[in-house]
């Protein structure tokens, strides 16, 4: 008869389930960072607004004031002494202002970008462009259009090149991260079949990255319409933002920038429009 | 086979098209612009020699370092000041305002069109209403990037609340929380990392912006940089360029490593 030779059962028993903690939070690091963070942006703030030079300004008059100057702005709009077509005139030059240095941004910036993303070119030559087109953005625009109304004289050609600058600095850096995200097997496998550097560019780089390209050349031009308003009223560069400035600051007549500020909302609201249409067009693609 | 080659013609012909189409824009722009091509790719060498020769901080200019640097660091706490009160305000609105964590529809399209419309009001005409009732004080300057921030942020922190904390919000409606459980337990630290990328983002375009808002309005760095341009202290102004390009590369570069640790 076959039989076990160790007739003692094992009997296992049942363990009590290890309680381990549950974690809530989880990467501490950033937990500290984020807290840290806060906290200085707090301090700071604080700090900020209890020294704040307010130039003894009685607070209760000032936004009586507000309200009434508010009031003429947004309720009672009209064109003051220019004439609606005037002002509709200079509107455009503002508009084709943003959309020429947008152009100009968006071709030099392409092709700086292709030269400053670190999956196509050598480190040296990218990095020396990124450290040169951080250098360009961290300098305002009024400022670029400052230095060039001096040496070319106030007037388009200045503001042009100014929001140019600012521009081209911003899309490349915006146009390389796009092509730094593409999958670098795409580039390696026409790489493989021989292909040059440009064919590798306008095959499989434009295709893959155009949704993204196109959406930060519409972001672009929305911000340089903004600046060439700006531009406009700090530099006296021309344009609806000139307007602007004489109207609130010589003759301070407030149902006049009434009419300008919603004649520029209008145009903001439709550059919005377009950039909502094409996006979904390409993104259908 | 005939199908591609079709295909790609057209594609060939439409991307003709589309660059026929932007450059036509670009002469016409140019045209009504009265801008000179030529003189404008000249100038820009130019203008380079011409910074070289007369921007360089001299050695006369280092006297105007303490005040340039006084008046740039308070530029840099105004503009911190407002992206975080902005901040403060525009979290509050976004959560009544948001898909996720809204009341009804009217709250929501009501909050979107203030938002959008404060966003695209110009700054310049901000800085100018502003400066009529409260006069040149920094009061003004904090004012004018507050409430430009304030539309801003609103839109950015609603496409935050929907991308991101939809999900948990729905799973924590499940189990029954209060409203006011779901939006302190899962919305906000959800969403606290992308927040605080949003609002570093701000505050380096905040610090930019003040010098627009301290050319109009008289105050910070702006103020001074006008007054330096328009008495012809070129070196001095190019000192305050250059103050101004070391504290926004210091603020990118510090808000990309904050970055980098808690995304």
């Amino acid at each position: 008869m076959i039989s076990n030779s160790n007739e003692t059962v094992f009997q296992r028993q049942p363990e009590a389930p290890q309680s381990e903690k549950i974690i809530l939070h989880k990467n501490s690091l950033s937990r500290v960072m984020i807290g840290f963070v806060l906290m200085g942006l707090a301090v700071i703030t604080v700090f900020t607004l209890l020294h704040l030079d307010s130039a003894n300004v009685q607070l209760g008059e000032a936004f009586h004031s507000l309200r009434e100057t508010l009031t003429q702005i947004f309720i009672h709009p009209n064109v003051g002494s220019d004439s609606f077509s005037m002002l509709l005139s200079a509107l455009g030059i503002s508009l084709l202002l943003a959309i020429i240095t947008t152009i100009i941004g968006a071709v030099i910036g392409f092709f700086l970008a292709i030269m400053a993303s670190r999956n196509l070119t050598n480190r040296y030559l990218s990095a020396g462009i990124r450290v040169f087109m951080a250098v360009v953005r961290a300098i305002p625009t009024i400022i670029w259009v400052l230095i060039f109304s001096i040496v070319c004289g106030l007037g388009t050609t200045a503001a042009v090149l100014g929001l140019s600058f600012h521009s081209v600095a911003y899309l490349t850096k915006a146009y390389s991260e796009s092509i730094e995200e593409i999958d670098q097997s795409t580039i390696e496998a026409l790489k493989v079949t021989g292909s040059k550097f440009w064919v590798i560019v306008f095959q499989a780089i434009w295709p893959t990255t155009m949704a993204s390209l196109i959406s930060w050349t519409f972001i672009r031009l929305e911000i340089n319409f903004a600046n060439a308003v700006a531009v406009g009223a700090a530099a006296g560069a021309g344009g609806i933002g000139y307007q602007l400035f004489v109207a609130g600051n010589m003759s301070f007549d407030f149902h006049e920038v009434g009419m300008i500020v919603y004649m520029v909302i209008a145009v903001t609201f439709l550059l919005e429009f377009v950039a909502v249409k094409l996006r979904r067009v390409y993104l259908a693609k | 086979m005939t199908g591609s080659i079709k295909y790609l013609s057209q594609k060939h012909w439409r991307q003709t098209g589309v660059i026929a189409l932007v450059g036509a824009i670009y002469l016409i722009c140019s045209w009504i612009l009265q801008y000179n091509n030529l003189a404008g790719i000249t100038a820009v060498p130019k203008a380079f020699a011409w910074l070289g020769t007369n921007f360089m901080p001299t050695a006369d200019s280092m006297s105007h370092v303490p005040q340039i640097w006084t008046k740039l660091m308070q530029t840099v706490l105004l503009a911190i000041a407002s992206t975080v009160v902005a901040a403060v305000i525009a979290i509050f609105v976004a959560l009544l305002g948001s898909k996720v964590t809204g009341f009804n529809w009217v709250v929501q399209t009501a909050t979107r069109g203030i938002a959008s419309f404060f966003r695209n009001i110009p700054l310049v005409a901000w800085a100018m209403i502003l400066l009529f009732s409260f006069k040149q004080s920094d009061f003004t300057g904090f004012l004018a990037l507050l409430l430009m921030s304030v539309g801003y942020l609103i839109r950015a922190f609603m496409e935050i609340i929907e991308d991101e904390a939809s999900e948990t919000t729905l799973a924590l409606k499940a189990t029954g929380a209060s409203y006011f459980q779901i939006i302190f337990q899962a919305v906000l630290p959800q969403i606290l990392p992308s927040l605080i990328s949003w609002v570093l983002y701000m505050i380096e375009n905040n610090v930019r912006d003040a010098t627009l808002v301290g050319i109009l309005t008289g105050t910070g760095i702006g103020f001074i940089f006008d007054l330096y341009y328009k008495s012809f202290r070129f070196d001095a102004a190019g000192m305050t360029v250059l103050a101004i390009i070391l504290v926004v590369i210091i603020l990118e570069v510090l808000s990309n490593q904050i970055r980098k640790v808690i995304l």
